[in-house]
């Protein structure tokens, strides 16, 4: 009997004080993250956008964030008691969370989910991604510049479009300027693992590889390249610290503005699902800063690069391009376009090895 | 130096690690005791390794601690399934879990701190012998720990009365206490040092392979090193030659897809797990060599009163 009443008593509190609540209760938005926040990479990025949309709407926005989720039977799983736990807005930032997060958002029409890095929309659900393939461009005007070797050796992580056009992009910049470099690549079959990245790195120098750019979240290919004397470029996020003297540049994700103006869509009512994919010019792709051992003709030749492409003059993509065989894949005048870049399955003309399928 | 040498080179850094867990695993193994939980004291030692010394203090004192902290988690797991009589496989796998979340946790501050390597120590002399002067003596302080050890363990298990005891327990439990041997501290020992290699191995992954703190940094070796130990069939040397070769399967995998061979990646992670299977399966043929080779009383709990 006295449980009884304990137990009344308690769920008339709980009544009471969710009817208080209710008044000003804030706005909930969740991330979910396909590595550790401490990556200082690719989740690292996606978490400063949840904080920048923190700082922006203060005690009316509530977030949450779940990292390390594996690609694969977790995401459901997280995805929906994410749902259950009352959040609105659910960023799911990696490609390989694409399937679960549609058939959650088909569960939950109510709730908006964004996608990173996918190509699925739902009413429920938005796209959105950089264009990478910008900055690997003018990466790869300056790797044409400093190697010596001709042979630049590249640390990706799985053989998925967004990785396959970023070694076309960076290779097609990078003859452009040395019409007789090669571009050799090691998939290591992971976004973060430091240990095999580290040995790709070395395994590419060994094979004489003087430049190593990487698409892998960790630091290790900078540190393996510091310490061989190798030049070298950064993922995500500005890894200078981790090769002072060998990191001439990187590419840097921005999510920051985005969030916002989603975060900001989805409290007041007037989001739609759209398709982003924001280049050098938006701000959502930028160039890690320049090292200052790197020589001045070689930061205006990338400065330039950086410049046409967001003026529109230049096209990573535009034709003439030649497939790894030699064979004309398009024309002088054309370009590739959206789609087939989204679809890329194919190395041009300079990159060594099979592409895996 | 050439590229073969280079090869071969990365060979050995990648199979140092795997070999001090492994052979750590030996010794707990011999001495009747299964120990799952070989990569949750390997992160173990890697984050307290890193901590130590990206906090300015020297070297020595990292890997000291590293051993130190790999043995601590083994204690834990030596207390729950000495005393307590806990399911040593129920228990390694939780103290791997353990491991991997604790370590986690203690790494956070650590993150994203660059650290300088370990300096390599070439040995005088040695090291300008034309081809095996690079291969074998221009590494650092670790790696000749980690040959050292292997050559001291093989001594010990099978040279000296300790060994004999240590196997002995793991053998027949029954019949050395019976003989009034001290079966639960010869355990403990033999598992304190299992943790303390284990921490090792992590700690030269933090310390010299990788020179960084991130979480989940082993990325599966101690699996490969419990994998290691029935594929050496409890012999250290064996040991070594597999940690070659599975430190080997990786490099080739990658040196070859540098050169343009086609190999799909996914076969990488297979490889050194495909190897323990065919080996497992190739001294399965013949019943007596296992029974000649696992220490018999190996997992079973040991009660002094029955």
């Amino acid at each position: 009997m006295k449980l009884m009443k304990w137990a009344a008593a308690l769920a008339v509190l709980a009544g009471i004080s969710g009817f208080a609540q209710a008044g000003d209760e804030p706005f909930k938005a969740a991330w979910i993250y396909v590595g550790p926040v401490s990556d200082h990479g690719y989740s690292f990025q996606h978490d400063q956008g949840r904080k920048a949309a923190e700082a922006a709407f203060g005690n009316k926005l509530q977030t949450t964030f779940v990292e390390s989720v594996p690609e694969g039977a977790d995401v459901e799983r997280v995805l929906n008691k994410l749902v259950k736990d009352g959040n609105k807005l659910i960023f799911s930032t990696s490609f390989g969370f694409m399937n679960p997060t549609l058939k959650v958002a088909k569960a939950n029409p109510d709730v908006k989910f964004e996608h990173a890095t996918g190509y699925k929309r739902a009413d429920n659900v938005s796209t959105y991604s950089a264009r990478f393939y910008e900055a690997r461009a003018v990466l790869g005007t300056i790797a044409g510049k400093m190697t010596k070797s001709g042979v630049v050796g590249y640390v990706a992580s799985i053989p998925i479009p967004e990785v396959v056009s970023g070694i076309n992009a960076f290779t097609i910049a990078l003859r452009k300027v040395r019409p007789d470099a090669v571009v050799k690549v090691i998939y290591v079959n992971s976004w973060y693992d430091p240990g095999k990245e580290a040995a790709a790195a070395k395994a590419l120098i060994d094979q004489g590889a003087d430049v190593i750019a990487q698409h892998t979240d960790s630091p290790a290919p900078v540190q393996t390249a510091e310490e061989r004397g190798v030049w070298c470029f950064g993922q995500s996020s500005d890894m200078t610290r981790f090769g002072p003297k060998h990191h001439l540049s990187g590419v840097i994700e921005n999510w920051n503005e985005y969030t916002i103006a989603e975060v900001k869509a989805a409290m007041d009512g007037s989001w739609k699902s759209h398709d982003t994919w924001g280049g050098l010019a938006s701000g959502m792709v930028q160039l890690a800063p320049f090292n200052p051992a790197m020589p001045k003709d070689v930061a205006d030749a990338a400065n330039k690069v950086r410049d046409d492409i967001i003026a529109g003059k230049l096209n990573p993509f535009a034709g003439p391009i030649k497939g790894q065989d030699g064979k004309e894949l398009l024309p002088a005048g054309k370009s590739f376009s959206d789609a087939e870049i989204l679809g890329m399955n194919f190395y041009v003309e300079g990159v060594q090895g099979n592409l895996p399928k | 130096m050439d590229e073969t040498t280079a090869i071969l080179v990365s060979m050995i850094l990648a199979a140092t690690p795997l070999l001090f867990a492994a052979l750590g695993e030996l010794v707990t193994e011999k001495s009747g005791v299964l120990n799952l939980g070989v990569e949750g004291m390997m992160l173990a030692g890697a984050v307290t390794g890193f901590a130590v010394a990206a906090s300015g203090y020297s070297p020595l004192l990292a890997i000291l601690a590293a051993a130190l902290a790999g043995a601590a988690m083994s204690a834990i797991f030596a207390l729950l399934t000495l005393l307590l009589l806990a399911n040593q496989v129920a228990t390694g796998l939780a103290l791997t879990m353990f491991g991997i979340g604790l370590s986690a946790l203690l790494g956070k501050p650590f993150v994203g701190i660059p650290l300088e390597k370990l300096p390599a120590l070439p040995l005088p002399g040695l090291s300008q012998i034309p081809v095996l002067g690079p291969l074998l003596f221009q590494h650092d302080a670790m790696v000749y720990l980690a040959f050292a050890l292997t050559l001291a363990v093989h001594l010990v298990l099978t040279r000296t009365r300790a060994g004999l005891v240590i196997r002995a327990v793991g053998e027949n439990h029954d019949a050395a206490h019976a003989l009034g041997y001290p079966v639960r501290l010869i355990r403990f020992g033999c598992i304190l040092f299992g943790g303390a290699l284990a921490g090792l191995g992590g700690a030269y992954l933090s310390l010299a392979y990788t020179p960084m703190w991130a979480q989940g940094l082993t990325a599966g070796r101690g699996w490969i090193a419990l994998a290691l130990v029935v594929f050496a069939t409890w012999k250290p040397w064996r040991v070594l030659a597999g940690a070659l070769l599975f430190g080997g399967f990786t490099m080739a995998q990658l040196h070859a897809q540098g050169l343009g061979i086609a190999v799909p990646p996914e076969f990488l992670a297979m490889l050194p797990y495909l190897a323990t299977v065919v080996v497992l399966v190739a001294i399965s043929r013949d019943a007596t060599r296992i029974r000649l080779n696992a220490p018999a009383c190996i997992g079973k709990l040991f009660h002094p009163d029955d």
